[in-house]
């Protein structure tokens, strides 16, 4: 396994993992933009312009870029999130090239108005999808609650409104903005020719300009408050917390990590025992979600309406019992195994290599090989997981509850 | 594309089927017993569920927390599942421990502890998961359509009924397993970093003590049409949407295969360009082959807002009819192309190619290398699939919509 890196004349990045061994590649462009880095007007427009990105380029229509991801074989998508947007193909390693030029196209499109007006149906179809399934309102309304003022409040798919609203100008002036090759990364992993990819890559982004782009960045003003909603259709109370926890730059992500997969890993964890295994609740987890300058840790609990006051009331027991229950070294040790050994065997599949490289390279700028990586899970303390776990008794939360009722 | 593929039958019929992939280093399994749902019993929906996490809940030395802990221990990644047909265990983990994860499978089937304490816990799960999908429509929709289609022994969902799981007893589960874990008509499919001389030897240690045949399975899956629309208060109609097409076992699967694969795979494929591109009236849009047995079927979904539902299912229907008037060379040319690449990249993953031989072997009792699947796509021409399609055009229809309004549909209104 090697790592490489260059920079290109424009400011574009090209890294690599490369592993001559691997049947297959993946490339992927990793742009720096997301809903925070969007004003209220233009909510949703970092989404809408990923899903405008498959509508055709100069060189191509929408027809032929879809037709050439199928051409080449290739499991493609993409996604948006509220941070980066991430465009990515698998193929068979004699198809880099053409990966790479239809990929590298793609970062330019026409963003044609009637492309535009058609795919607006697309998206607003998505928002309604979404609106239909109660647990994604609770936790687009707990984003917003918990970030408040925060750019990090922006819902990734906007609203209904401001998604009607949206014109492809605006679209256009802020792809002009974002998609500047000082503001993507691109990124390949598996059996990767890197000289021809930097070579290749060099030719067809010579004409894109560099931007002065920025984001606001900063902590959150976080405000404890307790919010209820109701979907009348629904069947199950869906509960969501937010708390304060660690940012993706923060060392101490690994220790929240290892305490949230001991408190609320979807089996074996202490939740699980409680609730979930009992047959007192549907589901109930805790998880850790990281952003570039701030993080949070969410408790998430789905139960009968009427179980719900009964269950959180246990879920706050087992939060608040660490000088009862201190965290035990076996617990310990079977979260770090399962973390690392779930990283080893993902990382089997060059694609999914993609995003952790991707990943730490766009926001932390290190490289990283899998049993590096899985190393700082390792190193983990009891008395680092028991301060961490100290901590959550006097937290400042938003809890958001959503059911029939 | 080489492969080393290896296969042994136990003297009780357990059959062990290996794939050495060593450029990898986990191992992955797959155990799929003949205990899916339509063993069950009526009224008892639900207890090949319920039957299998009360396995699970304690087994050989390990009480019901000590499993859990084992197999993260061992940082096993793990699914069970029932389907129509099997009860089905899988395992990944790293090829040093195979040996002990095994243990903990085998334990589970061979020597289950069926705590009697564990079931009304086990039951309210299941009950909670059950009416937990009611707030998830499109699941719901193929939830519904299943039952309409196959009728009452095989439209069974793993989930259940609400009477169903009520009505089970510990007696049941316990019966269920004695009846239906058996290892006459079971395979174990080994995929990734191991020895197979080995691995004969540790699976002939684990299992060669299991004995039985299972009990004879009811009679053949036939498929009903149909239509029914479920009242909800949503934005979206969901629709779900079968037709008749050949089995998996059929001489002609893979030109059945291409079609749906015309109409479905990637984002150049006929739906998704018909629906969603040039229309923009749905999210998401998709068909797929299905096989219960010597029954084949093609399910579709789409999910769009109420007013454009009609629309949008008549749009969905025109274009899969609309395969009669011809497959571009492009289109073939496509399909080949990820049938291919998709060959090729199940070469990384363990987990993936076990399930595939598992699968491969309960429904054709032998596991096609990947060269004789290559040569099927390849043999695929334009011409054949329109003959195919002409063969056996899409009739039998059954449609199953949730939401405001219900749609109109002349060809899934039963005679």
């Amino acid at each position: 396994m090697q790592f490489r890196t260059e920079v290109l004349d424009n400011g574009l990045e090209v890294v690599a993992e490369i592993n001559p061994d691997a049947f297959s590649m993946s490339i992927g462009y990793f742009v720096k933009t997301g809903s925070r880095d969007e004003t209220h007007d233009i909510a949703g427009v970092s989404h809408f312009l990923e899903h405008m990105m498959f509508k055709g380029t100069a060189r191509r229509t929408s027809v032929d870029v879809n037709r050439e991801l199928d051409d080449l074989g290739s499991q493609s998508n993409a996604y948006t999130s509220e941070e980066q947007t991430v465009y990515y193909m698998s193929v068979l390693p004699e198809n880099q090239c053409a990966a790479l030029d239809l990929l590298t196209d793609m970062m330019r499109p026409s963003l044609r108005d009637e492309d535009f007006q058609t795919e607006k149906q697309v998206i607003l179809e998505e928002i309604a999808m979404y609106d239909d399934q109660p647990p994604y309102g609770a936790m687009e309304r707990a984003m917003e609650a918990y970030f408040g003022s925060h750019p990090l409040a922006t819902r990734v798919l906007g609203t209904r409104d401001t998604v009607t609203a949206l014109t492809s100008e605006a679209m256009r002036t802020y792809h002009e903005a974002r998609y500047a090759p000082n503001n993507l990364c691109l990124v390949a992993t598996g059996a990767v020719d890197f000289d021809a990819l930097v070579m290749e890559t060099a030719i067809r982004t010579k004409a894109w300009k560099s931007s002065n782009i920025s984001r606001e960045l900063g902590p959150p003003k976080v405000q404890s408050q307790t919010i209820g909603m109701v979907h009348p259709p629904a069947t199950q109370q869906y509960t969501l917390e937010f708390s304060p926890g660690p940012g993706y730059l923060d060392p101490d992500r690994y220790v929240t990590r290892v305490l949230g997969s001991i408190l609320g890993d979807d089996t074996g964890s202490r939740l699980f025992w409680d609730l979930v295994d009992t047959g007192l609740a549907d589901t109930a987890v805790a998880y850790t979600q990281e952003f570039q300058d701030c993080g949070v840790f969410g408790i998430y609990l789905a139960c009968a309406p009427d179980q719900q006051t009964e269950n959180w009331a246990r879920i706050e027991a087992i939060l608040g019992s660490v000088l009862e229950s201190p965290v035990t070294e076996r617990e310990l040790d079977l979260a770090k195994n399962k973390i690392c050994a779930g990283m080893i065997l993902a990382s089997e599949r060059p694609s999914n290599r993609l995003f952790s490289v991707g990943n730490a390279w766009t926001i932390r700028r290190k490289y990283e090989g899998v049993r590096d990586a899985a190393e700082h899970y390792r190193q983990v303390s009891l008395d680092q997981v028991q301060q961490a776990f100290l901590k959550l008794k006097d937290r400042q939360r938003v809890l958001i509850s959503v059911g029939p009722e | 594309m080489q492969q080393s593929f290896y296969q042994h039958r136990l003297a009780n019929g357990l059959v062990v089927l290996g794939e050495r992939m060593p450029w990898l280093e986990s191992v992955a399994f797959t155990l799929m017993i003949p205990g899916g749902t339509c063993r069950e019993t009526t009224p008892r929906a639900g207890l090949a569920g319920l039957s299998l996490e009360l396995s699970q809940r304690g087994a050989g030395p390990w009480g019901s927390r000590e499993i859990v802990e084992q197999l993260d221990f061992l940082g096993v990644e793990r699914s069970s599942t029932v389907s129509t047909f099997h009860t089905t265990v899988s395992m990944a983990a790293m090829a040093r421990v195979l040996e002990p994860t095994l243990e903990v499978a085998a334990a589970m089937i061979l020597e289950p502890h069926f705590p009697d304490e564990e079931l009304e816990e086990a039951r309210q799960s299941a009950l909670l998961e059950l009416s937990s999908i009611e707030d998830d429509p499109a699941q719901k929709c193929f939830k519904e359509l299943k039952q309409l289609r196959f009728g009452e022994v095989f439209g069974r969902s793993s989930l259940g009924t609400e009477l169903g799981l009520q009505a089970i007893s510990h007696q049941d589960c316990v019966d269920f397993h004695a009846r239906n874990c058996r290892p006459q008509g079971s395979v174990l499919a080994l995929a990734g970093n191991f020895d197979w001389d080995q691995f004969v030897k540790l699976a002939e240690k684990l299992f060669g003590g299991w004995s039985g045949h299972a009990a004879a399975e009811p009679s053949p899956v036939l498929s009903h049409r149909g239509s029914t629309h479920l009242q909800h208060d949503s934005q979206q109609t969901h629709i779900a949407l079968a037709y008749d097409s050949v089995p998996y076992n059929h001489p002609e699967y893979y030109r059945g295969r291409g079609i749906v694969g015309v109409l479905s795979d990637g984002m150049s494929s006929r739906l998704f360009t018909e629906v969603r591109e040039k229309r923009g009236l749905v999210y998401a849009v998709s068909a797929s082959s299905h096989s219960l047995k010597n029954c084949g079927s093609v399910l579709c979904y789409a999910g769009t807002t109420s007013a454009r539902a009609q629309e949008t299912l008549n749009v969905t229907v025109e274009t899969i009819r609309d395969i009669r008037n011809g497959i571009d060379p492009d289109e073939l040319s496509r399909l080949k192309s990820r049938v291919r690449t998709s060959l090729v990249m199940e070469q990384e993953s363990s987990t993936s190619r076990s399930s595939q031989m598992a699968y491969d072997w309960v429904y054709l009792g032998r596991v096609p290398p990947r060269q004789e699947v290559l040569s099927e796509i390849e043999a695929l021409t334009c011409e054949n699939l329109v003959e195919h399609f002409l063969k056996y055009p899409p009739q039998g229809w059954t449609l199953v919509t949730i939401g405001p309004e219900p749609l109109e549909f002349a060809d899934a209104i039963s005679n």
